[in-house]
């Protein structure tokens, strides 16, 4: 009990480290002491313009989209039993990318008004992938089975990229820069707005899928157990299997295809704190927002000024992580 | 003995000599109606002049002989270079699903080409294969590695999950220094520009390669047929599985780091036309190897001529089209066989 609240509250610091370390970094300079004055008020006009309209919207979205992937990865690998699985895996990410990509090519005047309504698509793409790869994976008799599940995912990926390189080639220069942007996965939409339209979703289904934590414990065992202790498995998988669509659908309709966030954070929360998801769920959430965060803040900081896309970072570090990951799984 | 009669009775030689005699007439056809397929329409008889009637005044035949038939020609050796390298994959990992792409070469390759195009701006199309298959090879020794070190070694499900996370990273690196060095464009237009802009010169260094591997690859085929029944049955005849295995990732480092280094990361190639082959000769790589060869050569030609009437006057990239028809590819694979990937 001690040791997880120990662990929950050094992840909290741990984030608000990553968030001071992030906004005094940048193109221009700022010490701690010129942040904490312009928090305060006092800073010059410039200060203020940097830290209130470009770092703090862009630290939130990081911060609300990395905690979305994670939280969405966690549900995943409960539910299809998989410690690999990961919203990127299995087409979410890709299927609301194509959905942004087809939106830009048939609507190309507007990437300013689709604030609240990037989401929603994002939402649609992702759902119908998902849909898609676990009707291929799911067999009357036997189930989900967690093999075919990352399998189909892996090559539902592919053809998914496959079409959204078709749409965006055929999308003008202007919105392929942006596409091909949002694609390696840059938080691009680093205004108020973006803020406002995602927080919403993440926080409501953040209470939702806490709310449901202990279905979760219950869903982690095998069928016939989660029967066994009340809880209509077929009923809950495809409400939670929604939310963890919804939460990473948001959070690429805005900070792109980044994956593997999905994939380490749930699996270091474990490891941390156990398998219980009264705390597997926030630590999941406060290791994804300080990964991705911290991503797009070493992306920013190592090759001023070009910039590096969180997206790279966290495959560079994610992959590795994924590697040694399967190297330890027995199957 | 057993084994041998096995492949015997499970082997069509009659198919074989169908596949490859339709198949090398069909190339024929193909690279003739491929060359007259573009951009500029040219009619079969000028084809025909320009090859083997050149005239330098003529436009057409300047651009045939320039432009159209390297090209084609390229189509014909990348398309074998991956039908095989998947063919010798498939038999060596008995793993139905491995594939340049899936198994990360590509994207091996593709990082090494990064590399040198931003730390090494000038270096020749020659060093470029080399670094090529180094990356093919990096990339394919973690994903082995990785596979091999784990609980219950090499499976399936592991090697395309390594193979899915190393591309990952690769792909990630490269644009990484892409990006840094502001390259996204030339990559780019690398990574998808196929083999639009393959030239003759390419065509001089790649193919001694290309054909040499091709030729290794008929020799090794007798030990791939037998590695194909299981690492244990190969012993037990007496075959030295370690030295047949590095000659067959050697081989396939040379044709996936080759063609990936001439026309970019193009999947699904290799995993298809194998199990087409196999499908239509039986289970002898003796057969299976050069029908792949003859059969990938093809796809890759049409693939091309298609990626070019799609969307006039520009071209789709032929990668994207090779996705599109791989992917349901791979999940009927997947699901055929079910009890391996449950």
């Amino acid at each position: 009990m001690k040791r997880r609240a120990i662990v929950i509250t050094a992840l909290f610091f741990l984030l608000l480290l990553v968030v001071i370390i992030s906004l005094n970094t940048g193109a221009s300079k700022m010490s701690p002491l010129e942040v904490a004055k312009t928090l305060a008020g006092m800073g010059t006009a410039k200060q203020e313009l940097i830290l209130f309209e470009f770092r703090l919207p862009r630290m939130l979205i990081a911060i609300l989209a990395g905690a979305g992937l994670a939280l969405s990865g966690c549900i995943i690998q409960t539910i299809s039993r998989n410690p690999l699985a990961d919203p990127g895996l299995l087409g979410i990410s890709t299927g609301a990318g194509v959905m942004v990509v087809l939106y830009l090519s048939l609507f190309p005047t507007g990437t300013d008004a689709p604030a609240l309504f990037l989401p929603f698509l994002a939402f649609i793409g992702g759902a119908l992938a998902a849909a898609l790869v676990f009707g291929l994976s799911y067999e009357k008799q036997e189930g989900l089975l967690p093999g075919r599940l990352v399998l189909t995912g892996v090559a539902v990926a592919a053809g998914l990229s496959a079409l959204m390189t078709v749409l965006s080639l055929r999308l003008s220069r202007e919105l392929y820069q942006f596409a091909a942007v949002w694609l390696t996965g840059s938080i691009w939409g680093a205004a108020w707005e973006y803020v406002w339209a995602l927080l919403p979703w993440i926080l409501v289904l953040f209470a939702f899928v806490y709310y449901k934590a202990r279905v979760l414990d219950a869903l982690s065992f095998d069928e016939a157990t989660a029967t066994g202790l009340g809880v209509s498995v077929a009923k809950e998988q495809i409400q939670l299997l929604a939310a963890a669509v919804a939460l990473a659908a948001a959070s690429v309709s805005i900070s792109g295809g980044i994956g593997f966030i999905g994939l380490i954070a749930p699996h270091l929360a474990r490891r941390l704190i156990g398998v219980h998801h009264v705390y597997v769920l926030p630590a999941s959430a406060l290791l994804g927002a300080c990964l991705l965060l911290g991503a797009d803040t070493v992306g920013r900081a190592i090759l001023q000024p070009s910039e590096i896309h969180a997206g790279i970072v966290v495959a560079i570090i994610g992959a590795p992580y994924f590697l040694y990951v399967l190297a330890r799984s027995a199957r | 003995m057993e084994i041998e009669k096995h492949i015997k009775r499970s082997s069509r030689s009659w198919a074989a000599i169908l596949v490859l005699v339709v198949g090398l007439s069909a190339i024929l056809f193909s690279i003739a109606l491929s060359i007259s397929v573009g951009a500029a329409d040219i009619r079969l008889t000028t084809v025909w002049d320009a090859v083997f009637h050149y005239d330098s005044r003529q436009t057409a035949h300047a651009i045939i002989r320039d432009l159209r038939l390297p090209r084609s020609l390229a189509d014909v050796l990348v398309g074998a270079s991956f039908a095989v390298a998947g063919a010798i994959m498939q038999g060596m990992t008995r793993n139905p699903l491995a594939d340049a792409g899936l198994l990360g070469l590509n994207a091996g390759s593709t990082l090494m080409v990064a590399i040198c195009f931003a730390f090494f701006p000038g270096l020749s199309y020659q060093s470029l294969i080399i670094w090529s298959f180094f990356g093919a090879a990096a990339a394919a020794g973690m994903v082995y590695g990785v596979s091999a070190l784990s609980r219950g070694g090499v499976t399936p499900i592991r090697l395309v999950l390594a193979g899915a996370a190393v591309s990952a990273l690769f792909t990630s690196l490269s644009e990484g220094i892409a990006i840094h060095f502001q390259l996204s464009q030339e990559l780019a237009f690398w990574y998808a520009g196929g083999v639009a802009g393959v030239k003759w010169s390419q065509l001089k260094l790649l193919a001694p390669w290309i054909v040499a591997a091709l030729v290794a690859a008929l020799l090794l085929s007798r030990s791939i047929t037998i590695l194909s029944f299981g690492e244990e049955v190969a012993t037990g005849l007496g075959q030295k599985t370690k030295i047949v295995k590095l000659m067959g990732a050697m081989i396939v480092l040379v044709l996936a780091g080759g063609a990936v280094s001439a026309v970019g990361p193009i999947g699904f190639v290799g995993l298809i036309v194998p199990h087409l082959a196999r499908f239509f000769v039986g289970v002898d790589y003796r057969l299976v190897i050069p029908c792949s060869a003859v059969l990938g050569s093809l796809l890759m030609l049409w693939a091309d001529i298609g990626a070019r009437m799609i969307h006039p006057p520009y071209e789709t990239p032929i990668g994207v089209l090779f996705a599109l028809i791989g992917v349901p590819f791979f999940l009927y694979v997947s699901r055929k066989r079910k009890g391996e990937f449950a």
